[in-house]
């Protein structure tokens, strides 16, 4: 599936957040969100999401407007990942990952046989049956994360929508979080849109970076886009692109940044 | 980050944790039995003392429609009194543990219950407005339902405009508790203004809670309402678990968020008012045993709302046998209800403390 955001207008009642930015997200691809707090970058999503009533433009699936679709079939080719929070009652694991088929259900139905076990596959794709039975109010942060993921997985979208999956959680728990993210899109043919505050984390996985500041927009693949300039002006810091031998013949990008 | 096997022990995780198991069926057969078998005891308790073979006798006379061979005092008893108090008191009890259990999950927040929302307040108000005016029973129902449903949303929209960001929790039962004072005002002023030989005893006596004047008409006046707010909440009650996650999470997982919210809202409301205009004030039932059956079969709702309803009505059925039976004059069962759910509450405060801040 082809998603197409066409000169999108995003907004509140009486604010434009977002004036008129276009691009596409296709399958097995994953598209890195960039951009200093505040510039809007969850307001598009939301936009995107259809909480948020667009302003102007468009959004097309394979062509078709989807302003008018209903929430389920939204649900269907669309995935979110919001940040984890913790909801007021103690569901386990696995109860949490079937809710993920809520948009596959009839209105008056209740999850079938064949719905648990989506959600069991869904859980051993992320590796984590193991915390099944688990109180998702009591797990780590991170396998809050993964649970959240494999619940978008139960939910079988051709797009997911991430928002900040990485935040909150520790420097190995990040890298988990990114090599699920990498193996899904590249096994399963889902499209990724997802937001970082690392730009190293754009160099690790994704296929193409798009950079929101106020006032502009910039597409492209991670070289073009995560550069030194870019970085100084958006986030004001001194930063240096380095390569890294990966121990496999390639290199890896990071940025280093410079503090006086 | 893998995670260790379980240790052994009984810390609260590992209890919810067995817990949360899809409940295995005798959980739930077990379940069902439980009003059956409290509506046989109830029928044998109460002043008027039938023996268990003689009732066993009785319903098979009645089944297979032979001639009645006991006293026609027994008959009246049986069929014009208690039956029809059982029979209230089964879908009052069930009626508010379900409304109770759906306001937790459409409110997020555990803490909820139809007091806590001025539900009851609202309705009981309602009530009591119809009783003074005359209103016929249905007139009753409905002026119970529409300021119960009033109250609620002023708890809601007063709440949600003032905790932005704050905490929700707290912000809700406080709002809760303002509107409930609100509208208990307003009844005092209907009592001020009610006429102390005949109307201010009887909204008196029935505000406190009770199921003393059940009759056959009670028990029809409550069936229409119960049906149109439970068969609802019984079908939409997978939506409630997604419904429990905000928002934009129930939207992005699917829900039409605001159709649903708005049918369990009012079908919940319509069962709390219609279990007040017939029982007066019975609180608390509604907060501790949503609580207690999620301690037992887990926080799904597909098994939690019906094992509410059903340990609900028990619960109520077995609180009206002592209030009938116990003591020399009979005691309002709100006031049984209060007294047993006061201290849950507060228990419920210290458990809970951790996860408020």
């Amino acid at each position: 599936m082809k998603l197409e955001i066409c000169s999108a207008v995003c907004g509140y009642k009486n604010k434009t957040v977002i004036n008129g930015i276009s691009f596409s997200i296709s399958s097995s691809e994953i598209l890195c969100l960039l951009g200093p707090n505040g510039v809007g970058k969850t307001t598009l999503f939301k936009s995107i999401l259809g909480f948020l009533k667009l302003q102007g433009g468009a959004i097309k699936a394979d062509g078709e407007d989807i302003s008018s679709w209903s929430r389920k079939k939204y649900a269907q080719s669309i995935g979110y990942v919001p940040q984890s929070h913790t909801p007021p009652f103690p569901f386990s694991v696995f109860d949490v990952v079937v809710m993920g088929r809520t948009a596959h259900l009839g209105t008056f139905s209740t999850p079938s046989k064949s719905d648990l076990n989506i959600a069991m596959d869904s859980l051993e794709a992320l590796g984590i049956t193991h915390l099944k039975d688990r109180i998702y109010t009591e797990i780590s942060g991170g396998e809050r994360q993964l649970v959240l993921i494999s619940r978008a997985l139960a939910q079988q979208p051709q797009i997911l929508i991430m928002d900040e999956p990485t935040s909150n959680l520790d420097f190995g728990n990040q890298m988990l979080v990114l090599s699920q993210i990498k193996k899904l899109a590249a096994e399963k043919q889902i499209g990724v849109l997802m937001t970082t505050h690392f730009p190293d984390h754009a160099f690790l996985c994704s296929s193409r970076v798009a950079l929101l500041r106020s006032g502009g927009f910039e597409i492209g693949t991670p070289e073009a886009i995560v550069t030194e300039k870019n970085l100084q002006e958006i986030y004001g810091v001194n930063v240096r692109i380095t390569k890294t031998p990966n121990g496999s013949g390639g290199y890896v990008k990071s940025c280093v940044p410079i503090i006086s | 980050m893998r995670v260790l096997e379980k240790t052994a022990g009984t810390s609260p995780s590992q209890k919810f944790s067995r817990a949360n198991r899809p409940p295995k069926l005798p959980v739930m057969a077990a379940l069902a039995l439980l009003p059956i078998a409290a509506f046989l005891a109830s029928l044998a308790l109460g002043r008027f003392g039938i023996p268990l073979p003689q009732l066993v006798k009785i319903i098979i006379y009645k089944i297979l429609g032979l001639a009645q061979t006991w006293p026609d005092t027994l008959d009246k008893v049986l069929f014009n009194v208690r039956i029809p108090r059982i029979l209230c008191g089964l879908m009052v009890g069930a009626a508010l543990s379900t409304s109770g259990a759906a306001y937790q999950g459409v409110f997020k927040n555990p803490m909820v219950s139809p007091d806590i929302l001025g539900a009851s307040a609202g309705a009981g108000f309602g009530a009591a407005f119809a009783i003074l005016n005359n209103f016929s029973s249905l007139g009753i129902q409905l002026t119970a339902f529409f300021f119960g449903l009033l109250a609620v949303a002023f708890t809601y929209f007063l709440s949600s405009a003032m905790s932005r960001g704050l905490n929700a929790v707290l912000i809700l039962v406080l709002t809760g508790m303002v509107v409930q004072s609100l509208f208990s005002a307003f009844t005092s002023i209907i009592k001020y203004e009610a006429d102390p030989n005949n109307k201010l005893p009887e909204i008196t006596f029935w505000l406190m809670g009770g199921l003393t004047s059940t009759t056959q008409k009670e028990v029809m006046m409550m069936i229409i309402p119960f049906a149109i707010g439970m068969i609802p909440l019984f079908l939409l009650r997978w939506k409630i678990n997604i419904l429990s996650f905000g928002e934009e999470e129930a939207k992005g997982l699917g829900v039409d968020t605001g159709k649903m919210r708005i049918i369990i809202i009012i079908s919940s409301t319509l069962l709390t008012s219609a279990s007040i205009a017939i029982s007066g004030m019975i609180g608390w039932v509604g907060l501790i045993i949503p609580h207690l059956t999620r301690l037992i079969v887990g926080p799904n709702y597909k098994t939690l709302l019906p094992a509410s309803a059903l340990m609900g009505a028990t619960f109520l059925l077995l609180v009206d046998d002592v209030a009938r039976t116990v003591f020399v004059t009979e005691i309002p069962l709100g006031i049984l209800t209060a007294v047993l759910g006061a201290p849950f509450f507060l228990y419920l405060l210290f458990q809970g403390r951790s996860s408020w801040e």
